[in-house]
């Protein structure tokens, strides 16, 4: 795998910025620009063979100046081997589609532009894949809230399946488990400015 | 003459083309038979050929992946049972590999054994209920009758295994939840004694059946090169002829020391697919048969206090057995940062969980890579200059199960 890394830094050389191997596995970041070059290169190199794109999601950093991660995960049935390549974007930066050399990165990547609201350049069909019919938001964003926006029921007296806010009964229960010997800061209410004085 | 179940619930909806009656666009689903779930495809077709397949999928979406990010991992693993609900314990050993990468756990010897029985248990679940339900997709209704006694049988051993039939939640991280009670490992070899001539029952039904042969010889064929563009797996890359199979190529738990063929196909069409899959059964009674004459004795569970919670009898005893099982049941267990894909031969296909954790107790990121995601994608490819009858006889060979496809 020590080989494989080597071969892949030295032909791709400025496409990608890092290469890493963890847990056994191979991990590229790669140029945001460059993704063609590099799906292609480990796609028809002889030595690298990875025939097969297995996956393609999006990973959110809210934090983080470009915020998502596009993690591409390939197959090498030739060599039995696999690779993750990533590459970072934002809300509005467009990610080159890879439809052209994978045609079944087209579902993958209708689901990150679902999920995540990632866009790909040059898509032939950028809808919606998982959610319902005129859905609004990106669902797996770490800021959409986990009950969503909406719910829906059958409303008998209008005869039709109706949208509403959602009500919840109970709040949802999102436990803080950090202790604070490990550093959690508590502030009491009445508290807040016993730091100052 | 009725075709399939299909045919007769399929309603027109509309003619494309003014003029033209030869142009129509069909909604198949969601609510078919035919469709293995709720499926919708919108279907082009001239006069009885299809053109075009668009698949709405998303109707079973529950949001799989964003819960997982909001439990943690124990309380994530029960939603993989609820992912392709018909092999169950398969999808939860991809979700236990992964978590056990990141944490380096060992699992003990016979937990691997009881993992991989029961992971063939999945395989014979899923391969029964697709074989008998591709024949009904295509006009037989004796083998699901048949072949569903077999699967009641099954899911019994899972009820006996973990308390239910199809929910299991029994591989944890670190090994198996409860060991398999002597009586239970008797009446499985003692199933995996009668099951092989059951399946040649309904083997006398389908396999050298004309009608069984005219609908699916031929139809849907998938050559190798569909195989890597379409990043398809499992039984559609081995019915196309290409040995790859998970549990041989790139092995987990004990399968490298099983001894087991991989049954190929020739011509990759959907009756080669039935063909791998009837095979596949019979090669999985010989794993679990082997599991059972070889599992050794000894723990199920591995040794590790942090993540792996202690056992009854012991908390009645220790109290530090106590606060293990008070905080492994409620904050759970932090697992190091990092990023790991696992990934086992699920009978559908190559079932992979790809993890990120920021070294919390919840999961950061938690992508599932569903077999049946990309084999579905490639529907619309599959089914171009096909006859309308033909697409419910390549869905049921693809082996679409919603829940994983949906997540």
């Amino acid at each position: 795998m020590e080989d494989l890394k080597d071969h892949i830094e030295t032909h791709l050389g400025e496409a990608i910025s890092a290469a890493n191997i963890i847990n056994g596995e191979l991990t590229l970041e790669a140029n945001r620009e460059d993704i063609i070059k590099v799906i292609s290169f480990l796609r028809d190199d002889p030595i690298c063979k990875f025939s097969s794109l297995i996956d393609i999601c999006g990973v959110d950093y809210p934090a983080r100046a470009r915020r998502f991660d596009v993690v591409y995960h390939m197959l090498s049935m030739a060599h039995n081997t696999r690779i993750r390549i990533k590459i970072t974007t934002d809300e509005i930066v467009p990610v080159q589609t890879i439809t052209s050399l994978f045609p079944n990165a087209n579902w993958y990547e209708r689901e990150a532009f679902d999920m995540y609201g990632i866009l790909f350049n040059e898509h032939p069909d950028l809808r919606r894949l998982l959610t319902d019919y005129g859905f609004e938001g990106y669902p797996l964003r770490k800021d959409f809230p986990l009950s969503g926006f909406v719910e829906v029921r059958y409303d008998e007296e209008r005869k039709s399946v109706v949208y509403e806010p959602v009500n919840l009964p109970q709040e949802y229960r999102s436990f803080d488990f950090m202790s604070p010997w490990e550093g959690a800061k508590y502030i009491l209410p009445g508290d807040e400015k016993a730091e100052e004085g | 003459m009725i075709k399939s179940l299909g045919d007769i619930v399929m309603t027109t909806t509309e003619a494309t083309l003014e003029g033209d009656d030869r142009n129509f666009t069909i909604n198949f689903g969601p609510q078919h038979p035919a469709a293995h779930g709720v499926l919708r495809l919108v279907l082009e077709l001239e006069g009885e050929i299809v053109e075009r397949v668009d698949p709405h999928i998303g109707l079973l979406h529950r949001g799989t992946e964003k819960l997982i990010e909001h439990k943690t991992y124990l309380q994530a693993l029960p939603y993989f049972d609820r992912l392709d609900y018909v092999a169950p314990m398969n999808q939860e050993h991809a979700f236990c590999l992964a978590i056990e990468k990141l944490l380096g756990l060992e699992v003990p010897r016979r937990a691997q054994f009881i993992r991989v029985l029961y992971s063939e248990i999945g395989r014979i679940l899923s391969h029964m209920l697709n074989v008998t339900t591709q024949a009904m997709d295509v006009g037989a209704l004796t083998p699901p009758v048949w072949g569903f006694e077999e699967r009641e049988k099954l899911m019994v051993f899972y009820e006996r295994a973990c308390g239910s039939r199809m929910h299991a939640m029994y591989f944890r991280p670190g090994g198996v939840h409860q060991d398999l009670p002597p009586k239970l490992i008797a009446d499985l070899l003692a199933w995996c004694d009668q099951f092989p001539q059951k399946l040649k029952d309904i083997e006398t039904l389908l396999t050298e059946n004309r009608i069984f042969k005219q609908r699916n010889v031929d139809i849907g064929v998938v050559s190798k090169q569909d195989c890597y563009d379409w990043g398809f797996s499992g039984v559609l890359v081995r019915g196309s002829g290409i040995p790859w199979d998970l549990r041989r190529n790139q092995p987990y738990e004990v399968y490298s020391e099983l001894d087991f063929k991989i049954p190929l196909g020739k011509n990759g069409d959907c009756y080669d697919r039935y063909l791998c899959r009837v095979d596949e059964m019979y090669e999985s009674v010989k794993i679990m048969r082997q599991c059972l004459e070889m599992m050794p004795e000894g723990p199920v569970m591995a040794e590790n206090n942090k993540v792996v919670p202690p056992r009854r009898s012991e908390m009645k005893q220790s109290m530090e057995a106590l606060i293990h099982h008070f905080k492994l049941y409620t904050e759970g267990f932090h697992v190091p940062a990092g990023e790991v894909y696992a990934c086992v031969e699920a009978p559908k296909g190559e079932f992979g969980v790809y993890l990120v954790s920021d070294g919390s107790n919840k999961p950061y990121r938690c992508h599932i890579r569903a077999p049946g995601f990309p084999h579905l994608a490639a529907m619309d490819y599959l089914n171009k200059g096909h006859m309308l009858a033909d697409v419910s006889a390549i869905l049921g060979s693809l082996d679409i199960v919603f829940g994983e496809i949906d997540r």
